[in-house]
């Protein structure tokens, strides 16, 4: 058993899920979440996120393994490890008849907790909720309930935070408020295990970042050195006269033409084929011997999102038995839920085998 | 008014009527307690909670108990008005009635679990608890009744629960107040540890 001073808050070990009709939901997972982190989880629909967090939250029941948090095991010591875990579920469950101060009291009660109105108010305050807490909770808008949601989780004041996609369905304004209350959170020592649609906020907030795919954890790695290591580097040059080809003396290096040849576009970083490291003076180097003339450039790094994209894809095209495989679009798309579409998100990308026919999607239901 | 065992009707139909209504707002409070936080999700509150399963037991048997044995004081009161009952056995009345109300409030939790749809709530109470209650001589002694019909109730429980309910108001009884004090304190157990059971294991709560 690890001890309270342990560096890792929580300790999964062989932790998996199949239902009674066979199907496997999480393949046995081993992981290690640190104290005080952000830690990011990611994964296309059905992929096992929501299982994995369910199931450390003792809302499912797992069929192989366990889980330590903060070096209590979870089944046999469940008051301890419960106590110390806050979760704030995917879908909006909410006591309808309800006032928003009672529904948080109760939260606070079920924990064993005194009451203490001076932390449900600063929770309430914190979440914008202040001036609706005689409201009945059914008299809510959809991001209002979703504050409930995180006031609840927040009541009885856990060491580990469960954030189930809290920012599914809410505005702009909402999204900026919560992840303010998040951001404190966390300064304030709150461990923090998110998932989300939004993969510029994990890029922006995660000091780690998992990969579930299938049920599987293809991944665990610092978001730093993930963007350094998978992430790629554009280099776009706009030259004076429109191209027909890449000049020859540019030939072994990743150059490609841009439209109507007026523009040369080098992608690197994230592993050459042949091994090479490339960098911008390089790249800058080779373009000036070649003696071509350009009036502008730009570079650009990729983002989580593609390198979300770019794992899932990779492992896919292991599974399906191919190499390259040809996907019909990699592709940011409308979201098609009215309530994504109100929020402006359009980060939604979709992925379509053409082989197997499997459809991958980093967000929705 | 017809006199049955030497007690008038209307007073003799009392403790029938009480356990009739007792059984039906038993069940129907405690599954619906259980049945509506699994339909709408917020059950996961509770699974997420550092309780036990006593806890979450005495919680929502406790609740639904509680409204059922208010219940049953007001309609006492209220059938004062009417009728001149009187009530022999104060002290086994009012345990009669805690232990009544307590193990079908468990029954109606384990019903709660079980169901997985608003009509499979509804199945039991309708299809077997209320037929059961109507024919365990809530309205007459089962002494009236023919041969067979009078063995054939004794494996109703219910006339179990009437009959001591009614031995409680009148010292008289259909079957022996041991019998039927047995008989409650064995279906209480096997509720407490069916519940034990689908708690622990999480069936139709956990996924």
């Amino acid at each position: 058993m690890s001890q309270p001073s342990s560096p890792n808050i929580i300790e999964i070990r062989g932790l998996g899920k199949t239902y009674a009709n066979g199907f496997t939901a999480l393949k046995p997972i081993d992981l290690d979440i640190r104290r005080g982190e952000l830690f990011a989880l990611l994964g296309p629909n059905g992929a096992g996120k929501s299982t994995l967090i369910n199931i450390i939250c003792g809302v499912v029941n797992g069929s192989t393994g366990n889980v330590l948090i903060d070096g209590f095991d979870h089944v046999m010591a469940f008051r301890e490890t419960r106590r110390r875990v806050g979760l704030v579920p995917q879908e909006l469950h909410t006591d309808a008849f309800e006032t928003v101060q009672a529904t948080l009291r109760f939260s606070r009660g079920l924990f064993g907790l005194p009451a203490n109105p001076a932390h449900i108010e600063r929770v309430l305050r914190d979440l914008s909720l202040w001036d609706k807490r005689d409201d009945r909770i059914m008299t809510l808008s959809g991001g209002m309930k979703r504050r409930v949601l995180i006031a609840k989780a927040l009541a009885h004041e856990p060491a580990v935070l469960f954030l189930d996609e809290p920012t599914a369905g809410v505005d702009v304004e909402l999204r900026h408020d919560m992840w303010q209350v998040v951001h404190r959170l966390r300064e304030s020592g709150v461990t923090i295990i998110l998932t989300t649609h939004y993969l510029e906020e994990a890029e922006q907030m995660a000091d780690r970042v998992g990969v579930i795919l299938k049920g599987e954890l293809i991944l665990v790695e610092d978001k730093r050195t993930l963007m350094k290591r998978l992430g790629q580097r554009q280099l776009i040059l706009h030259v004076d006269q429109p191209l027909d080809a890449v000049p020859e003396s540019l030939a072994g290096l990743p150059f490609e033409l841009g439209e109507h040849g007026r523009s040369l576009i080098c992608t690197f970083g994230g592993g050459e084929p042949d091994g090479q490291t490339l960098d911008i003076p390089t790249l800058m180097t080779r373009v000036q011997d070649a003696g071509l003339r350009y009036h502008d450039l730009n570079t650009r790094e990729s983002s989580l999102e593609e390198i979300f994209v770019n794992l899932v894809r990779r492992k896919h095209e292991l599974a399906c038995g191919r190499r390259n495989l040809s996907f019909r679009n990699v592709a940011l798309v409308p979201n098609t839920r009215p309530e994504y579409r109100v929020a402006g998100v359009v980060d939604f990308a979709v992925l379509h085998c053409l082989r197997c026919r499997d459809r991958f999607a980093n967000g929705g239901h | 008014m017809v006199a049955i065992d030497g007690v008038a009707y209307g007073a003799f139909i009392i403790p029938g009527l009480l356990m009739l209504s007792i059984l039906n707002e038993s069940i129907g409070n405690a599954s619906f307690g259980i049945y509506f936080p699994k339909w709408s999700g917020t059950v996961y509150e509770i699974l997420s909670a550092p309780i036990s399963w006593p806890e979450m037991l005495f919680g929502y048997v406790g609740a639904a108990a509680t409204k059922s044995f208010l219940l049953a004081l007001l309609i006492l009161a209220t059938a004062r008005l009417f009728v001149p009952y009187q009530i022999e056995h104060p002290i086994w009345m009012l345990v009669f009635l805690i232990l009544t109300a307590t193990s079908f409030c468990l029954f109606g939790f384990l019903i709660g679990i079980w169901a997985d749809s608003w009509e499979k709530l509804q199945t039991i109470p309708m299809l077997v608890i209320t037929p059961l209650t109507f024919l365990g001589g809530a309205f007459y002694s089962i002494d009236m009744l023919p041969s067979p019909w009078q063995e054939f109730s004794l494996f109703n429980p219910v006339v179990y629960l009437i009959s001591a309910m009614r031995w409680s108001f009148y010292g008289s009884s259909d079957v022996p107040v041991q019998a039927s004090a047995a008989a409650i304190v064995g279906f209480l157990l096997a509720c407490i540890l069916t519940a034990r059971w689908m708690i622990l294991s999480g069936y139709r709560l956990k996924r």
